[in-house]
């Protein structure tokens, strides 16, 4: 027995053991506690108020919404605006944060300096502060509905959003996004056929310019095809505010605004210790064999520096979940707001609520450390 | 990294205290060994609670944080306040970081039956208005069929506002913000055309925006809202405690007492004025509280009337008439069940 403890390797399992009992004991003496105080003090327990009517309105909404929803439909409104929001923005501040990394190190003084006064300034300010900034500004400087800005007569911005005509949901604009989709997957097959053929022959084949022809050329067909009629409903101006198409509100623009310029800073951080962590010796001897300049910072220099920027983007990636979050403050209808505000409000339960949104997010940056994992497998420098 | 769901670990820390704090509460005996009262109040709202430049406390929600720091322990400024929006007031009660909420909150069935909530009384019968821009022209709330409205979120007041559209069978847009400094600057700048609260405070909103002369309050009332205290579930004697400290002051007002009378009264030989200011009978006993404890909310608080008068009624700036908050003999809604 004794001798048994003597091991290592079993003391170790022994040790484990332990402490997953004792933690297990813990939550449990946690959980019995904490719902049999609720219970004692009269607040509702369980799950069910997710099929209570919700009561209250939300401004933009992804899926069908009124007061008369539940509250679970609630929740599937705030999950899909958290999604979207950080989906747009994660887009937005890579595009933005790549090309702000690369001019950072440009040759020309100008705008070297101009985008490092850039990066400087907007990481440093706390994000909150900018939401609410950007929002008021916005609803500062746009003019009324009466007033709006107009755009061919069928598009409009004033303070309460911009509204732009709305295809219907018919077979001319199924085809064009199966279109799309089959351009996305020509180009990506074209790719692969192209490197090898460069590989094997030396032969250049102008993928990107192909690319671009099909990504709008087959759309544009396919608007044929379909009956040629997107059957767009648009904006007009009724009483008070204006109605049809589709809105993009003021809340949801301020708050992509915030969040792309401020996580653009950190990402263009990551890209620029990713280009000056590959070796000198790389880009000479780039240029040695007679690249340019944009052929070498496409060949040689990003395809390494990528390695390295991509895990902390994707930790900014994580950031810009959690930080939409921060819309609570301008009323953007995210998980938090609308879930863990306003339903938390109206039924109480926090530990049900607050569990399935920390849930929620426990989820996401699982998979997007899944993501990064396999990211990460997939770039490794294969040695040949 | 600090920023991230900086509510979410709030209301998690919320969920901690409910699983650590111990079932049997006696908040009497807390307060007093703590030596103060917890109070959660608005955050600014004239009239209800505002602070001066010196950070002194005034408001009618206030003066109930105070008379019960006076009934229970003798002094009315030994009050710690706490200030919550809408969305975080019943969590910080519900977790014990305050032991009183005094923050202008509607009484509901819900409220009261399922959020482990109880309503020692109400301070102020209100009612739910708009307010719009002068320049849309609108005379009715039945005119505003397709407008954007402003509220603040996590209140009955964007519960009714959805009933009222829904029953009438308008449309409208909601902009609801948690904070009430952005519903203000939601309605300046335009994002919205009607901003609806409490009426009581549409007029001390309006006081506050940049041009007030161009706003006006329409006439429809489209809900009651009947704004009280609120104290935890499961401390009956702290309920006790809360409702009879208003009680109190009610009681008070229709005796004829008042702060400035109060100590020659002590010499009254009618019963009534006896009991309630402990020179007869046992009632403070009964209570948990020493006999004077009504004494102290009179003399260092003042009665209801006088309470109102100062905070919301015609010596403050507000100028709201009595109306429901008069006392029942003389037509309002203001009653105290007997002190015997
Ligand atoms: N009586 C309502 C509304 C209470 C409420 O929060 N009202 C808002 C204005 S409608 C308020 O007091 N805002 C001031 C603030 O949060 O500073 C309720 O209990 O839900």
């Amino acid at each position: 027995m004794f001798a048994l403890l003597r091991d290592r390797k079993v003391r170790g399992i022994l040790f484990q053991l332990l402490t997953v009992i004792g933690l297990v004991a813990f939550l449990w003496y946690i959980g019995t506690n904490t719902v049999h105080n609720i219970e004692q003090r009269g607040i509702q327990t369980g799950f069910g108020f997710l099929n209570g009517t919700a009561g209250f309105a939300i401004n933009d909404t992804p899926i069908a919404y009124n007061e008369t929803y539940t509250h679970g439909r609630v929740f599937l409104v705030g999950l899909l605006n958290t999604l979207i929001i950080s989906f747009v923005v994660i887009i937005l501040s890579s595009l933005l944060g790549l090309i702000i990394g690369v001019l950072r190190l440009s040759n020309n003084w100008l705008i070297a300096k101009l985008s490092s006064a850039y990066i400087d300034l907007f990481r440093n300010i706390p994000i909150l502060l900018q939401i609410l900034f950007w929002y008021n500004v916005v609803l500062a400087t746009l003019p009324s509905p009466r007033k709006s800005i107009e755009f061919f007569g069928s598009i409009f911005i004033n303070n309460r959003g911009f509204y732009v005509p709305k295809p219907a949901l018919n077979s001319t604009t199924i085809s064009m996004i199966v279109a799309v989709f089959l351009a996305i997957i020509i180009i990506f097959f074209l790719n692969r056929w192209s490197n090898k053929r460069h590989e094997n022959t030396g032969e250049e084949f102008p993928v990107l310019l192909t690319g671009i022809g099909l990504i709008i050329g087959l759309p544009i067909i396919a608007y044929f095809i379909g009956g040629a009629d997107m059957n767009p409903s648009y904006p007009v101006l009724k009483g008070f505010n204006f109605r049809g198409g589709k809105t993009f509100y003021p809340e949801f623009l301020a708050l992509a605004f915030a969040l792309t310029i401020y996580t653009a800073t950190f990402i263009a951080e990551a890209v620029r210790s990713g280009i000056e962590a590959v070796s000198k010796g790389q880009k000479e001897a780039a240029a040695s064999i007679g690249l340019s300049g944009y052929q070498a910072l496409k060949l040689v220099v990003l395809p390494q520096a990528i390695r390295i920027a991509i895990p902390p983007t994707i930790n900014q990636y994580l950031n810009i979940v959690k930080n939409s979050s921060l819309a609570t403050a301008i009323g953007y209808p995210e998980l938090v707001t609308v879930f863990a505000g306003t339903s938390l409000n109206q039924v109480g339960q926090a530990i049900e609520i607050i569990s399935m949104t920390m849930l929620v997010y426990l989820v996401v940056s699982l998979a997007v450390s899944a993501l990064l994992n396999w990211i990460n497998f997939k770039m490794k420098i294969k040695e040949r | 990294m600090k920023s991230k769901i900086a509510k979410i670990s709030m209301a998690a820390i919320a969920v901690i205290g409910l699983s650590a704090s111990v079932a049997n509460a006696d908040t009497l005996s807390d307060t007093k060994a703590q030596g103060y009262l917890k109070c959660g109040i608005n955050s600014g709202l004239p009239g209800f609670a505002s602070a001066d430049s010196k950070g002194h406390w005034t408001g009618i929600d206030i003066e109930v944080c105070r008379a019960v720091a006076a009934a229970v322990l003798g002094d009315s400024t030994k009050v710690k306040f706490t200030s919550l929006n809408a969305k975080e007031r019943f969590t910080a009660l519900q977790s014990g970081e305050i032991d009183l909420l005094s923050r202008n909150t509607t009484w509901t069935e819900t409220r009261d039956a399922s959020l482990g909530l109880n309503f020692a009384g109400v301070n102020f019968y209100d009612g739910q208005g708009f307010m719009v821009h002068k320049s849309l022209g609108v005379k009715s709330a039945k005119e505003l069929d397709g407008a954007a409205v402003c509220v603040q979120s996590g209140t009955t007041t964007e519960l009714n506002l959805a009933d009222y559209f829904r029953k009438n069978g308008m449309k409208y847009k909601l902009v609801a913000y948690d904070a009430n400094d952005q519903v203000v600057k939601g309605y300046e700048s335009g994002r919205c055309d009607v901003i609806t609260s409490d009426s009581s405070q549409l007029y001390s909103l309006r006081i506050k925006l940049k041009n007030p002369s161009g706003s006006a309050v329409l006439p429809e009332i489209i809900s009651k809202e009947p704004l009280g205290p609120v104290v935890r579930q499961g401390d009956d004697k702290w309920f006790n405690i809360v409702k009879w400290s208003y009680n109190a002051m009610v009681a008070a007002e229709e005796a004829g007492i008042t702060s400035k009378n109060v100590d020659s009264m002590l010499k009254s030989n009618n019963p009534t004025v006896k009991r309630i200011l402990g020179v007869e009978g046992k009632l403070g006993a009964n209570l948990g509280l020493s006999k004077d404890f009504a004494y102290n909310i009179i003399k260092q608080v003042g009665n209801y009337g006088e309470v109102f008068d100062k905070t919301v009624g015609m010596n403050s700036p507000l100028k709201i008439k009595r109306g429901l908050n008069a006392l029942w003999t003389k037509g309002g809604l203001q009653y105290s069940p007997p002190f015997r």
